[in-house]
């Protein structure tokens, strides 16, 4: 199978040049601030990687990117370029927040997180079907009508919570009856504080079942045909349309999915904006994965990791620094990454 | 005074780890027709475009008119008059012949440009050359062989007195090469020398002088063309004997069936820019017949064979196979149905370049591999070891992403899935199967297809190359225009009876005049 024309060194090569460039990249910044290099990324490798709580946080924001990461990669690898996963986490987050509050209290609590979990995978779903069906039916570009749909998505996310659903003096709705997520704090106490939870299992598994999908299964074969070269695979008769709109139907779930790191596994609520931007990050950490499942989990790691890090190291250098180097390692990966560059390609000819 | 025009020895050059060329040596006396002859992927191009400044050499040395000119550019190369006609055009639609003729040589009057004295320089070059253009008509309203002619006309107005020009003809009809012939042997007699790059036979016999022919990157002979028969080349060329495309009577007669296996009746077609380019298009193909389609490319050609295979949707007219009615089927329907398509363009429609063979091999059939959770790896590998076995594939190793072969080797590769299955397919569209392939993969695609033909499968056969129209066809229909202009017997199918209708010389209108011409040809 065509699994086997992935080369290792041409998947690891262009992220660790990446890395090794953001890392000098943020030696010149920490030396700028007049720190010790060593003794600020010793402070951020403490925070996130050296102690219970910092690692806890780190696979939390992972778990999230994961699926946000999926929910890109789906639809670039059938050629379309998926802007709305931060809508589509929100919508997920939100169906999974109602479907919460609906479900009886007394329900065990593995039956009622699974309908939560797919109450946001529908939520998301239909949120990335409309772009999807709008470029079958259409050909509409989906990097427009995804971005102006996040918009869209947003608003009325917040309108509905704050006409109807909200609890009294906040932007959250109700906490949910049943559904909860137990968290890892639960089995071990080593992990208290943290928000980590069992979400992590479910975002992995995506993971897994993405790769089995995308290099195993018909589907995928024929999803990928799409992607590289959609005029042989539509002369293979592989319908364009529908594939398009599969991929990007997928896409919105698994970030829908997403959404439950947060609702069922953290807060127990919905809340306006708690997706904050990691919707937006997914796109990085896919590029950065070159939307392999593999890699996706392995950078979604990373970008958890100097999201956390720069917390931890906040006290001495500024933690935008680390923003700083979440740009520069996209930057570094975007300009070596193949799939960009045909994507682009791609897109700017269809838009002709 | 005996220096030759041209003397390149032992050149080299390498991309990367490709070596296009390791050992080249030419040798062009002046005022000849040279030919440089060889397969695709041979090297010709490569070792014309260092001799045009273009590419620096690795190794080896060229002289022109006994001067060193080892490694120079093109800046150089023009001022000593060797000018190259490249394969694609490089002219801007939206300016005149004369402005293309001048351009980066603008001449002016004060600061404006100078257009009637460059259209007359222009008009005096045409006089002298017989190259026919008129020089105030924009580029765009001009045909390709016209194109062509500005294109010669660019270079020659720089002061070329050695001319290279590259696969010329595969862009012309028989009149327009016999009309660029003539221009070539009128550049000869005023002294200025020509090489030649192509790699078909019958125009080296034509028109050359001398031959030099390449194999891998190597000057491997140098003949000249007197006494030189094209099997001689060809063996050079292949390095073995090929048998070339020649017309075999198949002998067998094939008697009209009630039900033709594949009928196409009133077709329309609009192409990409919404103009009609096919325009009611009717014709039969019985079982064991292949019908060649002939023309010049653009004449609505794919977008026939597209809406054909599903791909561009009909505007009218219905498509018939078995009787059956497959207009509105879409694509993989009509592959279930027994359609098989080899597409023009191999590296666009035909193959996805970063899948395995194996994964190509499947395109299409995909889903009589799959189970219920995945496609079966096993099957998959099994098919692609049979094909590349049967099909001669080379490198054989099937896990390869067909980016990775030649051209001849993708091209089977389409061929292994679309006429290698167990049944053979009842209708095929063959669309350029032999474009950009060398000589030893056209003799196998060609008993391949009359392999289908005398196993009962209707052949749809379009091809620029009207040699192979007319050694396959049992009839050929000539494509002007987006209509059938004519149709005629196989037997009866010469260059010379369908290069008229080819060019639009003659016109459906005046049919009697045209099946007089053909008839007497």
């Amino acid at each position: 199978m065509s699994d086997r024309a992935v080369r290792w060194d041409e998947a690891l090569l262009p992220p660790a040049m990446a890395l090794a460039i953001a890392l000098v990249v943020g030696d010149v910044l920490i030396l700028a601030f007049g720190q010790s290099p060593g003794h600020v990324f010793g402070i951020l490798l403490e925070g996130t990687w050296g102690n219970a709580y910092g690692f806890g946080q780190t696979l939390y924001k992972a778990t999230t990117l994961v699926c946000t990461g999926l929910a890109v990669a789906i639809p670039l690898r059938a050629g379309l370029f998926n802007i709305g996963a931060e809508s589509q986490l929100a919508a997920g987050g939100f169906a999974a927040g109602v479907a919460g509050i609906v479900l009886p209290a007394g329900m065990p609590w593995p039956l009622a997180a699974l309908v939560c979990l797919v109450a946001a995978a529908i939520g998301g779903g239909l949120v990335g079907a409309v772009p999807g069906a709008l470029k079958a039916k259409f050909g509409a570009s989906e990097v427009i009508v995804t971005i102006m749909l996040n918009f869209v998505v947003l608003a009325f996310l917040n309108w509905i919570v704050a006409a109807k659903l909200h609890v009294p003096d906040s932007l959250h709705t109700a906490e949910i009856a049943a559904g909860g997520i137990p968290r890892f704090a639960d089995f071990t106490l080593a992990f208290r504080g943290s928000a980590a939870n069992l979400t992590l299992l479910v975002a992995l598994t995506l993971a897994a079942a993405c790769w089995w999908f995308l290099f195993r299964t018909k589907g995928g074969y024929e999803l990928r045909a799409v992607g590289l070269q959609p005029e042989a695979a539509e002369n293979g008769g592989i319908p364009l349309g529908r594939t398009w709109f599969r991929a990007m139907l997928i896409g919105g779930a698994l970030a829908g999915v997403g959404g439950i790191n947060y609702v069922l596994g953290y807060k127990h609520y919905y809340e306006e904006g708690f997706g904050s931007g990691t919707g937006y990050m997914g796109i990085a950490v896919a590029l950065v994965g070159r939307n392999h499942p593999a890699g996706i989990v392995l950078s979604a790691l990373l970008f958890a990791t100097l999201s956390q890090g720069g917390l931890a190291v906040n006290a001495i250098v500024p933690k935008q620094m680390m923003e700083v180097l979440q740009a520069v390692v996209i930057l570094a990966v975007a300009v070596s990454a193949p799939e960009v560059k045909r994507v682009l390609r791609a897109s700017a000819k269809t838009n002709a | 005074m005996n220096e030759p025009a041209i003397a390149l020895s032992g050149i080299a050059k390498s991309f990367g780890p490709v070596q296009a060329i390791r050992n080249a040596s030419l040798t062009i006396a002046n005022s000849e027709i040279h030919a440089l002859m060889g397969e695709n992927g041979a090297g010709k191009s490569t070792l014309m475009r260092v001799l045009a400044g273009m590419f620096t050499p690795d190794g080896g040395s060229a002289h022109v008119e006994g001067r060193d000119v080892t490694g120079w550019d093109t800046k150089a190369a023009i001022a000593a008059g060797v000018g190259m006609v490249h394969q694609h055009f490089m002219l801007v639609p939206t300016l005149t012949v004369a402005e293309n003729v001048m351009l980066g040589r603008e001449m002016t009057k004060g600061v404006s440009l100078d257009r009637a004295g460059a259209e007359d320089a222009v008009r005096a070059l045409c006089e002298r050359t017989g190259l026919a253009v008129d020089p105030a008509r924009r580029v765009a309203d001009l045909s390709v062989g016209e194109a062509q002619r500005v294109e010669i006309l660019k270079v020659l107005f720089r002061g070329a007195r050695i001319l290279i020009l590259d696969e010329p003809t595969a862009v012309l009809s028989p009149p327009e090469v016999q009309e660029l012939w003539r221009v070539l042997r009128t550049l000869r007699a005023n002294g200025g020398t020509v090489v030649l790059i192509t790699h078909k036979l019958d125009e080296v016999i034509d028109i050359s002088d001398t031959i030099t022919v390449m194999r891998a990157g190597e000057t491997v002979g140098r003949m000249a063309t007197a006494g030189t028969t094209p099997s001689d080349i060809a063996r050079a060329m292949v390095g073995r004997e090929v048998s070339l495309a020649k017309r075999v009577a198949s002998g067998v007669v094939v008697p009209p069936q009630a039900t033709p296996r594949f009928e196409v009746r009133d077709l329309s077609v609009r192409g990409p820019t919404r103009a009609r380019a096919v325009d009611h298009v009717s014709f039969t193909v019985q079982a064991g017949e292949i019908f060649g389609i002939a023309g010049v490319e653009g004449n609505g050609q794919t977008e026939l064979i597209e809406a054909l295979a599903g791909l561009r949707s009909c505007e009218s007219g219905s498509i018939l196979l078995d009787g059956r009615a497959i207009q509105s089927c879409v694509v993989s329907e009509r592959i279930d149905l027994g359609l098989a398509h080899i597409p023009e363009d191999r590296h666009l429609r035909g193959l996805v370049l970063d899948y395995s063979i194996a994964d190509n091999l499947i395109m299409g059939r995909q889903h009589q591999y799959a189970g219920a959770w995945s496609l079966d790896g096993a099957r998959v590998a099994a098919n692609a070891g049979a094909q590349v076995a049967k099909f001669d594939i080379r490198p054989a190793d099937a896990t390869l992403p067909a980016r990775a072969l030649s051209g001849g080797n993708q091209q089977k590769i389409v061929i292994a899935r679309e006429l290698g299955g167990e049944r053979w397919p009842s209708v095929i569209l063959a669309s350029q199967p032999t474009r950009g392939v060398d000589v030893g993969a056209i003799e196998f695609i060609h008993a391949r297809l009359r392999a289908a033909r005398d196993a009962g499968a209707a052949v749809v056969l379009v091809s620029a190359d009207l040699g192979e129209v007319i050694a396959l066809s049992t009839r050929v229909a000539v494509m002007y225009g987006g209509t059938f202009v004519t149709i005629v017997n196989g037997d009866d199918a010469t260059p010379l009876a369908l290069g008229p209708w080819m060019t639009g010389a003659i016109k459906s209108g005046d049919a009697k005049a045209g099946t007089a011409t053909a008839g007497a040809a």
